[in-house]
Formats: structure tokens, C-alpha cells, sequence
């Protein structure tokens, strides 16, 4: 790993080190709401990578997490399982990618993969309220989860005891227990994902499908079938995160309650360069701004203060810097964005 | 040889996916156990029934106009502007300043003073991302995306630090000069004798949608920078070799395409609300993918796809205000059109080519 790759990950770490300096008990409670909002970032993150590795660009995911938290949310009320509520989402937002629109439009009839991500957008945006209103009767919102059909936060075994120790204390007890389950799905898939695409012949096959089809179509190998299990994938992990954000990070499904992290997400996935490791810290960085931007609506640095809106922009105003390519150029896989044609 | 006659192409695909998106629409109300039939009427009778009604629809299908010419302009040079919402945004932003800062005597000077502002602004929103597609490389529909968001904080910012006016909590500007109000068309019609749409908030700018449609006709097919924009939409290495500069027309679409967004503004800034709100836009920018891609990238399509969804808009108010159906339907149906015109045209067009190139061996054969 080269030092430029890493940058992220020191901006990160420096971050967190020179808040805990400054004001611990601020820092920890800060960096553990930032674990917290990063979580359905890294999912939908690492749910566009698979997309896009794959070829098939990817601007629905908002649209598929705010899909998911409807339904895992309604699920959840009405069996009172917060499990079931996930399976839910899992299904909302795996139908919403496969068989409605995104596989049938940008593969099977070699579509414009960008527009049908609008659609997607405004398909999950406008069905969600009207499902919702005429289910609930309530706005478009679901009735408030408790108990059993949310994710409740668990321990990790010793925390207690561990509490008192200084600095492992707060970070093992403070930070690293007392998440819910999902968000320890969503760390774990990093390594997981890693795995898959650069240890495993589905993966290798995968990234070459995105970066020059052709050449997976000589070898035997079905371009379509692999872009569709691409998309499968993204559908499962946009499900996860939008479960999470209904039933974990809120309790319940409010109108619009993806507010653009499906967005953020995709900024995330550029500033991470399409891979696994610097996904997980580009989105803790997303995850970090918010946490800031919620406990300081003006942040006095000393010299300049700097308002909530700013750090809201930020995550944007960093993907167009770098997507400008004058800090580390992000370069997408060859292939996305365009329909594979099979020659005859 | 063509596939199909042209007719069928501009006229039949746009329609079949209109009724396709209608049908699906119709099950989902079906699905939510209310009437299909019941609602069209609803929507009917109220964006059409009565002059209120259309004063609404003509006021939603001249913000319609803009975001759609805007999203059409940038079509031809292939660039897919998704920031049409940022832009236009940013476009309330120069109408404001220009009529809180600059004074103005009278709305027929005000208008040109803030259609210049709308433009500045708007067109200044889409040249960076043009810039960075042209120059860097980076993906016009992923940075006009940041874009829009970027243009939400900023405008937060301004309206919340900046233009609020002392005392005041709503992040709004302060209200616009009295002489700078627009007429709307029902002050127009009663000028002459006739009662129109009364407490509407259609105006006259849509005379100069109606204008705008007509400009951009002329620039995409009868100028020469029409001509570049066309050529470099449809392959870039053959424009460089007629000497088009992609840069170059690259940044000039996008300026047009982002002017033409900004320009929205003087509808729903200056003519309604006469102050700057916060969330002015209100997913017109977006509209305007769904008008430019049902309107077939054209400029009277493009008016008749804004007076369509015009018609949407104004109905699915009064459908929720009447039935219990929410206003969401018409996003629901906003994502049908856009899916079946834009993503899933090949669907809709493969079998219609087919059925075309049956029908003409037949003629061939007899």
C-alpha cells in the first residue's frame, strides 16, 4: 500500500487522536455517533463497489436504501421482528435492482444505466409514501419501533470490566461494544468483500467484467450473469443499510429518511477509489464530518468558524477536488457505464 | 435504411411509454384500493376543468419548460446535467440578489435585470462541473450531482446568515420591491375585460418560456454552434476531426444548459413567491430529466411534455386534497416516465422496430 493511498486513513486517525486530545468525553461520544452514521454509508458503499467493479454504474443507490428501510421497517412493526424486518429490506431493495429495474434495464435491454438510477430515486421515493400513507395512514412514516423489532445495542464480553482501564477502557467499552449487530456486519464485510473480489475467481472475474467484458465473454464466461449477481449483491448490502437505518440507527421509517446518504455514499466510493479498505475509511471520514457537523453547528477552530452547512458540503466539495484528480486521481473501471453488446 | 418511419419514432415510442407508465400507475392505485378511473377524473377536472386549475398547470409546466430545455441542451452534446436542481437553485439566488440590491423602478425592467442574474448564476453553477468533464475527465453526471447538494448548504447558508432579515426565524429573504412583482396572467386577462384564473401564480413568464423554446429550436438546428453541439454529441473524435473543440463546446453546453435552469427562477422566485424560500426548486430541476427525455430531446416536445407533467403537478394536488391518495403518485409516475422513455426505451422500441420491418417486407413481398 502506497503512502497516497493511505492518506485517508491518517486524516482519519489524526482526527479522532487530536479530538480525544482536546476533549475526550466529547470525542468519544463523537467518534461513537460517528460509527453509528458511517455504518449505512460503508454498506451502500461497498454495495455500489460491487456494482461498479462490474460494470454497471450506480447512481440508485438512495433510491434502493430508502426502498429497504420502508419495507424492513413495516415488516418490523408488523412482526415485531427486527430480524424479519431485516429480510424484508434485504427483499425490498434486491427487487427494486433486479428484477425491476436496474438488471432489466441496463443489461438485459442495454439501457442507460445513469437514468435508470434517477428512476430508481424517484420510483423508491414516491412508492414508499404512498405504500406507506395508505398502510399506516400516517404521512408516509411507519409507527415507532421498540423492544424486539429494533436492533438493540449488544455488549461485547468484558466491557464492564474493561470499562476502568484507561484508553483501552474507553475505546474497547465506549466505542467498540454496545453497537448493534448490523454495524458489525458492516465492518466485517470489508475483509469479506476484499476477499471476494481479489482472492476469489468470481471476484477476478467480476473486476474484469467491469473493466473489458469482451474478454470475459472470449473466456466462456456470461457477461450477463455475472452483472446481474453484481447487482444481486448490491441489492442484499443496500438492503442491509437501509434495515439499518430504519431499524438500528432510528427507530422506525420516516419519509425521505435516506436524506441523500445514498449520495454520500457514492462520493465515498470515488474518494475510496473503488476498494474495499479505503471505502471503510472514506466512509468513517463522511461519517466523522457528520458526527462533527451535528455536535458543533459552528465549529470555532480558533482562527475561522466554520458552520454546520459547510460540513454537511464537505464530503461533496472533497469527491469534486478529487474527482478533479489534482489530489490522487480517481480513475473508474473501464467499463462502467456501458452495455455490453455480445458481437454476432 | 431506417428501421422505422420517423413518425413512429417521435410520436408512437413517447406515447406507448406514457401508457405504459399510466397502466402501472393505475395498478398501483388499483393496488391501494381506490379507483383508476375516479382519480383521472379528480386530476382532470382540477388542473383542467377551470381557469384556476390551468393557471396552476401553466405555472408548473413554465418551470417544467425551463428545467427541461436545460436538461435537452446538454443531451445534444451528450452530457446527461443532473445538476438542474443545483442550477436553478442557484438561479433564486441571482434573482434575489438582483432585486435586493439593484433598485429597480419597474417589473419591465426588473425582469431583464433578473433573468441576467438567473442566467449568471445558473450558468456559472454548471461551469465548473463543465469545466472538470472538459478539461479532467471527471463524470459530469457524478459532479453535478455533488452539485446540487453543494448548492443546498450554500443556499442554507445564505438564507439562514446572510438574506434573513433581522428578527425574522424563516430562512427566507426579505420580500422583493413592490414594483418588481410580475403580472400574472390573470392580472392580464383582467386588463382586457376577461376573468382568468384568479389567485393563481401563472405569469408572464411563461410567454418567455414559450420564447425560450423557440431560441433553443434556433441554436440546436439552424446555427453553427448547434451544429458543433450536435456533431460533438454524437461522436467526439468526429467533431475534432471537422475542427470542433470539445472543450469548447463542451463548456458552452453546459453554460446554456445551466443558464437555461437558473432562468427557472424568475418563475417561481420572482413571479410566486416574490422572496427567496428555502427548497424554492422543489424537484423541477429533476423534472426536467423526465420532460427532456418524453419530450425526445426537442423543443416543442419538450413543451408538450412540461404542460403534461404541468397537468400532473396541478392534478396530483388536487388529488390529494380530494381522495386519499398522496401527492406522491406523480413521483411515481415522474420515475414510470422517465424508466420507460430513458432507461427502458429499447424495450419499449425493439419490438415496435420489429413489427416495422415486418409490415414493410410485406409490402416488398406483394
Amino acid at each position: 500500500m502506497r503512502i497516497k493511498d493511505s492518506l485517508t486513513a491518517i486524516i482519519v486517525v489524526a482526527i479522532c487522536l487530536v479530538w480525544a486530545f482536546v476533549d475526550a468525553r466529547a470525542a468519544q461520544q463523537g467518534i461513537d455517533s460517528a460509527l453509528r452514521l458511517m455504518t449505512p454509508l460503508l454498506l451502500a458503499c461497498l454495495a455500489g463497489l460491487y456494482s461498479e467493479r462490474a460494470g454497471v454504474f450506480d447512481i440508485g443507490l438512495e433510491g434502493k436504501m430508502l426502498m429497504a428501510a420502508f419495507t424492513a421497517a413495516s415488516a418490523a412493526y408488523l412482526t415485531g421482528s427486527a430480524w424479519l424486518g431485516l429480510l424484508a429490506g434485504i427483499a425490498g431493495a434486491l427487487a427494486l435492482s433486479l428484477s425491476l429495474v436496474h438488471g432489466l434495464a441496463s443489461i438485459t435491454f442495454r439501457g442507460n444505466q445513469l437514468i435508470a438510477g434517477v428512476a430508481i430515486n424517484f420510483l423508491a421515493s414516491g412508492l414508499t409514501v404512498l405504500v406507506g400513507q395508505n398502510a399506516f395512514g400516517l404521512g408516509g412514516r411507519t409507527p415507532s419501533l421498540s423492544g424486539a423489532g429494533r436492533f438493540n445495542p449488544i455488549d461485547l464480553p468484558f466491557a464492564e470490566t474493561l470499562s476502568g482501564v484507561p484508553v483501552i477502557g474507553p475505546i474497547y467499552s465506549g466505542l467498540i461494544s454496545g453497537q448493534t449487530i448490523l454495524v458489525y456486519v458492516a465492518f466485517a464485510m470489508v475483509p469479506l468483500t476484499w476477499w471476494v473480489l481479489f482472492r476469489t475467481r468470481f471476484g477476478l472475474r467480476l473486476r474484469a467484467v467491469g473493466e473489458n467484458p469482451a474478454s470475459v465473454d472470449t473466456a466462456g464466461v456470461s457477461v450477463t450473469r455475472l452483472r446481474y449477481a453484481a447487482v444481486a449483491i448490491c441489492g442484499v448490502l443496500t438492503g442491509i443499510a437501509g434495515a439499518y437505518l430504519a431499524t438500528g440507527l432510528s427507530a422506525g421509517f420516516v419519509k425521505e429518511m435516506t436524506a441523500g446518504r445514498g449520495f454520500i455514499a457514492l462520493a465515498a466510493l470515488i474518494f475510496a477509489k473503488w476498494k474495499p479498505w479505503q471505502a471503510l475509511f472514506a466512509t468513517f471520514l463522511f461519517g466523522l464530518l457528520e458526527a462533527i457537523a451535528n455536535l458543533y453547528p459552528n465549529l470555532d477552530l480558533g482562527i475561522v468558524v466554520v458552520p454546520s452547512m459547510f460540513m454537511n458540503a464537505l464530503p461533496y466539495i472533497l469527491t469534486v477536488i478529487i474527482l478533479a484528480g489534482f489530489v490522487g486521481r480517481a480513475i473508474p473501471p473501464r467499463a462502467g457505464g456501458e452495455p455490453y453488446v455480445k458481437e454476432r | 435504411m431506417d428501421k422505422m418511419p420517423k413518425w413512429a419514432d417521435v410520436i408512437l415510442t413517447p406515447l406507448i411509454s406514457l401508457v405504459l407508465a399510466m397502466a402501472i400507475s393505475a395498478l398501483v392505485i388499483l393496488a391501494i384500493g381506490e379507483s383508476p378511473w375516479e382519480a383521472m377524473k379528480t386530476m382532470v377536472q382540477g388542473a383542467l376543468g377551470s381557469s384556476y386549475g390551468w393557471g396552476f398547470t401553466l405555472y408548473y409546466a413554465t418551470n417544467f419548460i425551463f428545467t427541461g430545455l436545460a436538461v435537452m441542451v446538454a443531451y445534444h452534446a451528450s452530457l446527461f446535467n443532473i445538476g438542474g436542481e443545483g442550477q436553478a437553485a442557484m438561479g433564486g439566488l441571482g434573482v434575489a440578489l438582483a432585486l435586493l440590491y439593484i433598485p429597480l423602478p419597474h417589473w419591465a425592467l426588473a425582469l431583464p435585470v433578473a433573468m441576467v442574474g438567473a442566467a449568471i448564476l445558473g450558468a456559472a453553477w454548471a461551469f465548473i462541473p463543465a469545466i472538470l468533464q472538459a478539461k479532467r475527465g471527471s463524470h459530469i453526471v457524478i459532479t453535478t450531482i455533488m452539485f446540487n447538494f453543494i448548492a443546498a448548504a450554500a443556499l442554507n447558508y445564505v438564507l439562514v446568515r446572510l438574506l434573513r432579515p433581522v428578527g425574522s426565524m424563516d430562512p427566507a429573504s426579505a420580500r422583493f420591491p413592490e414594483a418588481t412583482n410580475l403580472p400574472s396572467l390573470s392580472d392580464a386577462f383582467a386588463s382586457i375585460g376577461i376573468e382568468w384564473g384568479r389567485n393563481t401564480p401563472a405569469n408572464v413568464t411563461f410567454f418567455i418560456a414559450l420564447l425560450a423554446c423557440l431560441l433553443v429550436w434556433l441554436l440546436i438546428w439552424r446555427t453553427r454552434m448547434g451544429y458543433e453541439i450536435r456533431a460533438l454529441g454524437k461522436s467526439e473524435p468526429g467533431a475534432v476531426y471537422a475542427g470542433i473543440s470539445p472543450v469548447r463546446i463542451t463548456v458552452i453546453a453546459m453554460l446554456i444548459s445551466g443558464g437555461l435552469a437558473g432562468m427557472m427562477a424568475i418563475n417561481n422566485v420572482m413571479g410566486e413567491a416574490e422572496r427567496l424560500v428555502l427548497n424554492a426548486v422543489e424537484g423541477a430541476g429533476f423534472i426536467g430529466i423526465a420532460v427532456a427525455l418524453m419530450g425526445r430531446n426537442h423543443p416543442f416536445g419538450v413543451l408538450l411534455a412540461a404542460l403534461l407533467f404541468g397537468f400532473l403537478y396541478q392534478g396530483g394536488g388536487e388529488l390529494a386534497l380530494w381522495t386519499s391518495i398522496p401527492r406522491e403518485l406523480i413521483i411515481v409516475i415522474q420515475a414510470l416516465v422517465i424508466l420507460f422513455t430513458g432507461a427502458l426505451d429499447n424495450m419499449v422500441r425493439m419490438p415496435l422496430e420489429r413489427l416495422f420491418l415486418r409490415l414493410r417486407r410485406k409490402e416488398v413481398a406483394e
